[in-house]
């Protein structure tokens, strides 16, 4: 018997079709990941479980809870249904909890809404139910703000409110998205053994296939508001039978074969550099405190090499990538490109910036939007001494739209009238056409989708041949970071801790930090993949 | 809590000062010699010397400065040019016009404002939210003291119910004091609370978008609940920046008002003394004015912290 | 195009309009005496009626209406002209004792209501139409260089600001290219607010007699002489009263329509 059974379900939103007789079904006890790319309907699948759809939403199908109808069921008995019989948990928690209330009060809520127990013993089961996530009442007290705790914390708290009344039905959409990989592996283990300790019906919701393959009993996959392919995970693996989940799979473990370097030659050469952020003084006497975000890192990448930096967020990455850019000054030692310094005094050395480009992670926050394409990627012809103009400009204009798979013509568009892929390559066309030495690609890649992010890997691996690209790749993706370079660096608490060959480091880690990292993030068992 | 309170506390002592500087600093670039104003053209050299001493006018600007600063502390604002009373005197007597009926104002704008806020960004789009917003805009463009004249037509001169202007007085009890008061805290603050209603109602629209609000619907609140309990709060904390402002703007605008109603407040005293060129009492009541618009702002930042507790754990 | 944008822009064109046609034509000569006519009712002859020195109230309000914009216009320029490059110069400074300075200047401006600018000023100078120009002109720098400091803040912790650091462009540079063109709708928006606003304060002021001097017409003073009289001639306040409305709606209207054509979220979700 199921605990949760969709039927048919369709779903317009103005109009507009959302989900196209979309089915599926999860017993008590059991794990059902529903995945697929950005614009699939799977979160909006979730939504209509809990009929928190948007305005103007029309559903059509049957969506059965324990055999009863929930399409359409009036407000009032919904509200009942929610928190009591079916919890969910989002994807941000750091946005999920209401800032102004303790966590103890928003956890007691969901019990003195249902108006399941006296205040007392509301109290008592949050306590309860706190420290049943990893959160002792003796070390978080029910009077702690959302803002005292960490990300991961937090979403225990999110946890902890949804299965307090212990719900027959758990929905989690991109519970672990927004978090490191050591603390998603944790979360993982949560909800894994909140399932088996409460025999709750886990619908999870997650584009990253890894997580599925770890986490689920069954898979659905789905693709424009339809399931293109659902069955038990075991055996969906290894008889994919769609291509387009074959793809998907392809994509998430994509691997791209880098040309050989060329002779090491010391190209960047980072010495004992030190970056202190100064705190907020407590009062108003007291010497202001420090945080140290970059602790005597050194490093040397040579021409021609591709360096990823991994670690989690907060280790220092970022600072250093914005160190080695030239946009913050460090407080001690010393960045050089090619023998000369990023800092001259207290300003950028021109000299060196010509040298260097970078690509960010967001494309939609990388471009000012009210420029076209062709004086977005030569904004970097401000470097040079002697800009290229004219025809020359044309062409070079042309030369890079060619050389990242677009067109020359959309040289005269404005950027919305990209998508996120395409907008990472005008990234790259827009870093690549000073001809760098060396170009950092700040989590370039995070933020697509797989097969976006699969054609973007695919491109660069071509770039390096044509271009001989020496690169840092930053990135907390361990698996793009394998694929991508041929040594890495990993990164805590602003040191770098280990250091070697990509291949050596990811099948033999030395320190344990990156032994813990590797064995934390989910990893796609190599199958399928040849299958069609 | 209390370190954030200080630096504020801090930062309003600095901010008094600059603004004591730059009153004293544009009244002294004003032309002529109060003394020589006060006797006119013919006064003996004597007399006048006499006078300066008397005003406190014969020693350098900074002393003068420290001096007007230095009585002020203890609540001593000199003596006034036109009618040799002690100013302070004459400022009490008027703060108790202009002060009850800012504040009246500002309870009747925030009474009005936020029901009529939440209500429409509870029904967003809906005939009560259009009707709503279509009043407040009506409400943004008529100027208070055209509306005072308004209320003053139909509710003094037609209907009878106020008088059309003058004070009662407290010292006729509390209630007459108040209802002397009322027509103008109406025409105070409906144009105010037209503004407050709007923000309120975005502020709301704005929260009702947040992730924790639908974390809310998840746990079981309807939609009406989870208004009260996680918007209304949150929504507080933008609202409260307009009050304080809003304050300023009613102390300002019931000096206005105070002439459409022949109140004898702050407002009265001062445009007496500028025709008098009384320079004396302007910059006391200038310095009063603005010292009561940085002090609200002052109690704006603690209300702050009260709303969120994430000011309280910062420094 | 918004209902609101449409009206709004139909509104502030009108009192546009009238105030423009004023410089060549009105009914009658506005400052014309005609003591016998005085008082009358709106008509055929005087559609406004007429003041109690037999002014035509039409012509008057045409006139008042140049004033009205005027103030209000030059006052906006002279919160844009100033308030913008500090609010850019203040996020660009972020943190420093530079921005430090112009945000504790602002906040000390914002404690001195224009009205109270006004008494300082006339206290000084006299009054005059000048001294509403300068006392609402000076309240507008802190709005503008607030919003734009706000605005620019956001800004510039966007990638493509970074980009255009790494490609080598300077803060001046930076706000000019990028930051500015980004903010312009938000000002645009802000600055057809403040235009409301500064009606609305010019009228006051003019009502206590801190405005522009007879004989120029302005609308506020027109209220204050009509209130002796408003029992047995209320056309006298309601008239004046009705244009500033009609104005400040206008222009408000024009403002949210105007924010929400302008909204590139809006716009690039229609394209």
């Amino acid at each position: 018997m199921s605990l949760l059974r969709i039927e048919n379900l369709s779903l317009g939103i103005h109009g507009v079709e959302i989900l196209k007789q979309v089915s599926l079904s999860i017993a008590p006890g059991q794990i059902v990941a529903v995945t697929g790319e950005s614009g699939s309907g799977k979160s909006m699948t979730a939504l209509a479980v809990m009929q928190l759809l948007p305005d103007g939403a029309e559903s059509d199908g049957s969506i059965l809870l324990d055999e009863q109808e929930i399409l359409n069921r009036p407000e009032a008995e919904m509200c009942a249904l929610r928190g009591a019989s079916i919890g969910m948990v989002f994807q941000e928690p750091m946005t999920a909890l209401n800032p102004v209330k303790t966590i103890g009060d928003q956890v007691m809520e969901t019990i003195l809404i249902h108006k399941a127990m006296p205040p007392a013993q509301a109290q008592e089961r949050a306590e309860e139910v706190l420290a049943r996530v990893g959160l002792p009442s003796d070390r978080f007290p029910l009077s702690r703000y959302p803002h005292e705790l960490s990300g991961g914390q937090r979403q225990r708290v999110v946890i902890a409110m949804a299965i307090t009344l212990r719900p027959k039905l758990l929905i989690a959409d991109e519970p672990t998205t927004a978090l490191d990989v050591t603390t998603q592996a944790q979360i993982l283990d949560l909800l894994k053994g909140l399932v088996t300790e409460y025999g709750m019906g886990l619908l999870m919701i997650t584009h990253d296939l890894a997580v599925v393959v770890d986490m689920a009993d069954q898979i659905v996959v789905m693709r424009h508001g339809e399931v293109v392919e659902s069955g038990a995970t075991d055996h969906l693996l290894h008889n994919m039978q769609h291509p387009y989940t074959q793809m998907l799979f392809e994509a998430s473990n994509h691997r791209v074969a880098l040309p050989d370097a060329k002779q090491p030659q010391p190209l960047l050469e980072v010495t004992q550099v030190v970056r202190d952020y100064r705190l907020p003084r407590k009062g108003l006497f007291d010497a202001p405190g420090h945080t140290r975000a970059v602790d005597q890192v050194s490093f040397t990448l040579n021409q021609g090499e591709r360096l990823g930096l991994v670690g989690e967020s907060g280790c220092g990455k970022s600072t250093l990538t914005r160190a080695i850019l030239g946009l913050e000054e460090v407080q001690s030692g010393d960045i050089r490109l090619d023998g000369q310094p990023v800092f001259s005094g207290h300003k950028p050395n021109p000299a060196v910036r010509r040298k260097m480009q970078v690509v960010f992670q967001d494309p939609y926050g990388s471009f000012n939007p009210r420029h076209r394409v062709a004086r977005l990627i030569t904004e970097p012809f401000h470097l040079l001494k002697t800009p290229l103009t004219g025809g020359e400009r044309q062409d070079r204009i042309a030369e890079m739209l060619i050389a990242v798979g677009l067109r020359p013509e959309d040289a005269d568009k404005y950027i919305h009238e990209f998508s996120g892929g395409q907008r990472q390559r005008i990234a790259i066309a827009r870093a690549l056409i000073i001809r760098p030495e060396l170009i950092l690609f700040d989590e370039a890649v995070s933020a697509l989708d797989v097969s976006v992010r699969a054609q973007i890997l695919d491109l660069l691996a071509e770039l390096c041949a044509a271009y001989d690209l020496t690169y840092l790749f930053i990135s907390h993706d361990l698996s793009v970071v394998r694929t991508i370079t041929d040594r890495v660096m990993v990164m805590q608490a602003g040191k770098i801790v280990e250091q070697g060959e990509t291949e050596q480091v990811f099948t033999n880690p030395r320190h344990p930090y990156t032994q813990k990292l590797i064995s934390a993030a989910p990893q796609l068992p190599e199958i399928g993949v040849g299958a069609a | 809590m209390l370190r954030y309170a200080l630096k504020r506390l801090f930062s309003l002592v600095i901010s008094l000062g600059i603004a004591s500087v730059v009153i004293f600093a544009v009244i002294e670039v004003a032309p002529g010699d109060p003394a020589s104003f006060m006797l006119g053209v013919n006064a003996q050299p004597d007399t006048l010397a006499a006078l300066r001493a008397e005003l406190g006018l014969d020693v350098s600007k900074t002393q003068r400065y420290f001096n007007w600063v230095g009585g002020m502390l203890v609540g001593d604002f000199g003596t006034s040019y036109t009618y040799r009373t002690p100013v302070s005197q004459m400022i009490a007597d008027r703060l108790w016009v202009s002060l009850p009926l800012a504040l009246y104002a500002l309870t009747l704008s925030t009474l009005i404002a936020f029901p009529a806020g939440i209500y429409a960004a509870a029904r967003r789009g809906k005939p009560g939210d259009l009707t709503v917003m279509g009043a407040t805009q009506l409400g943004i463009a008529v100027p208070n003291f055209w509306f005072a004249m308004m209320l003053v037509l139909i509710f003094a001169i037609n209907l009878r119910w106020f008088n059309a202007g003058g004070f009662a007085g407290w010292e006729n009890g509390f209630w007459t004091g108040l209802h002397s008061l009322t027509l103008p805290a109406i025409a105070l603050a409906l144009p105010q609370a037209a503004i407050l209603a709007r923000v309120m109602r975005s502020s709301l629209l704005d929260i009702l978008g947040e992730d924790f609000m639908r974390t809310a619907r998840a746990k079981g609140l309807s939609r009406r609940q989870a208004l009260w309990r996680h918007g209304v709060r949150n929504a507080l904390i933008p609202v409260l920046t307009i009050i304080g402002l809003q304050f300023s703007f009613l102390l300002a605008g019931s000096i206005i008002i105070e002439q459409v109603f022949y109140l004898p407040g702050l407002g009265r005293l001062v445009f007496q003394a500028i025709s008098a060129r009384d320079l004396i009492v302007v910059e006391s009541v200038v310095m009063l004015l603005v010292f009561a618009v940085i002090t609200v702002n002052f109690l704006v930042d603690l209300a702050y912290a009260a709303v969120d507790p994430r000011l309280r754990s910062r420094t | 195009m918004s209902r609101n944008l449409i009206l709004g822009a139909v509104l502030s064109s009108l009192v546009l309009l009238a105030a423009l046609v004023s410089f060549v034509w009105t009914p009658y000569d506005f400052a014309a005496l005609n003591i016998p006519e005085k008082l009358q009712p709106p008509s055929t002859q005087h559609w406004f009626g007429t003041d109690h020195f037999g002014r035509d109230m039409f012509s008057m309000i045409m006139v008042g209406a140049r004033t009205s914009i005027a103030v209000a216009l030059v006052a906006v320029g002279i919160g844009m002209a100033l308030g913008v490059p500090l609010g850019l110069t203040a996020a660009a400074r972020k943190g420093s004792w530079l921005d430090e300075v112009i945000m504790r200047g602002n906040d000390l401006v914002f404690a001195f209501p224009s009205l109270v600018i006004a008494i300082l000023i006339t206290a000084v100078l006299g009054a005059g139409a000048i001294n509403a120009i300068i006392a609402i002109g000076i309240f507008n720098i802190p709005v503008f260089a607030r919003i734009t400091r706000g605005a620019a803040l956001s800004l510039w912790e966007r990638e493509f600001i970074l980009a255009a650091r790494v490609s080598g462009k300077g803060a001046a540079r930076i706000s000019a290219e990028h930051i500015l063109p980004n903010v312009a709708n938000l000002l645009i928006v802000q600055g057809t607010i403040q235009f409301s606003l500064g009606i609305l304060a010019e009228a006051g002021l003019s009502y206590v007699g801190l405005g522009a001097q007879p004989p120029t017409p302005s609308w506020g003073r027109m209220l204050a002489d009509a209130q002796t009289m408003v029992s047995f001639a209320p056309h006298l306040a309601l008239i004046p009263g009705l244009a500033i409305i009609v104005t400040v709606l206008g222009l408000n209207l024009l403002g949210d329509g105007l924010r929400d054509w302008l909204d590139p979220r809006i716009r690039v979700a229609r394209a």
